[in-house]
């Protein structure tokens, strides 16, 4: 069967390269669209009219936005390399911790970043409460899937590489090894996986469009 | 699958309530454990130490929180009446309007619940305009699953009661028959199924507890400086 897949995505996004991670582990061949999100592609806006935004996986010309829902896509469509476990209840784990991941550490840790000043210390604090919650669930685990990465891992992508980056830009750094060894563990095992590496933007490009983003936030004050 | 099953929640939830229609729609027996959420049991504290909340299913002695996640665990542990439907690209559609559901209409209904004045004309707006996106996915459907009620169905099952209570409470009509024809029918038929009826809590405990809501948020912004 000629399959067609193709996702649109943006190359510093960690939304998009978490999609790229797990097609890459699955071996599905597939065409990268790079959309411009100061200006949005018409193609982006027919595919995603709900939210405009990347990621969006195109299967046959169908289109699935919302990267949590298309990881759980690509696991179900392609079968090589699962991403979730296979018991109801690793599942089910698996799903709250990337939910997790999404809705309460993606904002704290943006948050703690790109505050004010007068709110900062409130702002890590709560980032540091949703950093220790991850490292008491990975425990003595070599990554949240067990022994090789799955979902939580590929949620876990900004934690692993984005903070850093930003944190430098900023001067704020959040995954100290003395206080998160068991996560900055992971982390180091995390980008050493090829599947990875291969999938991450590069360190110089993200901290210089971080950068930017900084400089421009301050000329408009 | 022995396992005994238990849900630690409180009635007036519909976060809660969704898990009890799922466990009822497979035949699934279980226990039900009332909790006071100004005074939190070490129980819950236990099986749900990150968000601290409730809904909490027991499957033996295996906590899962979070009733969206808790939809799902049900649906694949057991099989009779699947929620979600079997095409890949058609799960990915439900989880997709769920999590919309959940973020938009939810989070938009809440927030014009809370406001006032030309705030609360603005959050209205917004909710009302994530209705509209359920409407187009709803439209010529008898259920959000199709011929029978599935996933998202349950996941926008708080509409036809607690939105009813909420625009009482404080005096506002979202779910207007007129703007969102095919949504109102499906809310109106919803209700009235008998396995969903019989969870739902009594209308005056609801319109009690959010006039109380209401009037501590209230003083609470009051407070504010």
């Amino acid at each position: 069967m000629a399959e067609e897949v193709k996702l649109i995505g943006m190359w510093g996004s960690p939304f998009s390269r978490r999609v790229e991670i797990a097609l890459k582990l699955k071996g599905v061949q597939y065409d990268y669209i790079e959309d411009d999100l100061t200006n949005k592609s018409p193609l982006l806006l027919k595919s995603n009219p709900v939210h405009k935004k990347v990621p969006v996986l195109l299967h046959n010309g169908k289109p699935i936005a919302e990267s949590l829902v298309i990881l759980e896509y690509i696991d179900e469509t392609w079968k090589a390399n699962p991403i979730l476990p296979q018991h109801p209840y690793d599942r089910a784990m698996a799903r709250f911790w990337a939910k997790y991941i999404d809705e309460k550490c993606m904002l704290a840790l943006w948050n703690a970043c790109w505050c004010e000043k007068k709110d900062r210390e409130k702002a890590v604090e709560e980032a540091k409460v949703c950093l220790k919650t991850l490292e008491n669930e990975l425990k003595d685990k070599k990554f949240f899937g067990g022994e090789s990465i799955g979902l939580v891992d590929i949620a876990a992508n900004f934690i692993g590489f984005w903070v850093g980056v930003i944190g430098e830009v900023v001067g704020v750094e959040l995954l100290t090894i003395d206080k998160f060894p068991i996560l900055c563990k992971w982390r180091d095992e995390y980008l050493g996986c090829s599947v990875i590496k291969e999938n991450l933007p590069s360190k110089e490009k993200l901290g210089a469009y971080f950068r930017t983003r900084v400089e421009s936030a301050s000329q408009s004050k | 699958m022995g396992e005994e099953v238990k849900v630690i929640g409180f009635s007036l939830s519909s976060f809660c309530v969704r898990v009890e229609w799922a466990l009822k729609l497979k035949g699934v027996e279980y226990e039900y454990i009332k909790e006071d959420l100004r005074n939190k049991s070490p129980m819950l504290l236990k099986y749900n130490p990150v968000h601290k909340k409730v809904p909490v299913l027991l499957h033996g002695d295996k906590p899962i929180p979070e009733s969206l996640v808790i939809l799902e665990y049900i649906d694949e542990t057991w099989k009779d009446n699947p929620l979600l439907p079997e095409d890949p690209y058609e799960r990915a559609m439900a989880r997709f309007w769920a999590k919309y559901a959940e973020e938009k209409c939810v989070f938009g209904t809440w927030e014009a619940f809370k406001a006032e004045g030309e705030e609360r004309e603005k959050a209205m707006e917004s909710a009302l305009e994530s209705f509209a996106f359920l409407e187009k996915a709803i439209k010529g459907k008898k259920f959000f699953g199709g011929e029978k009620m599935g996933f998202l169905d349950l996941v926008v099952g708080w509409i036809p009661h607690w939105l009813s209570v909420l625009e009482e409470v404080r005096g506002m009509k979202m779910l207007d028959a007129e703007r969102f024809p095919s949504l109102h029918e499906w809310a109106v038929n919803f209700i009235q199924i008998p396995l969903i009826k019989e969870c739902i809590p009594p209308r005056d405990d609801l319109v009690n507890h959010l006039h109380a809501t209401f009037s501590h948020l209230r003083s609470l912004s009051a407070n504010k400086p």
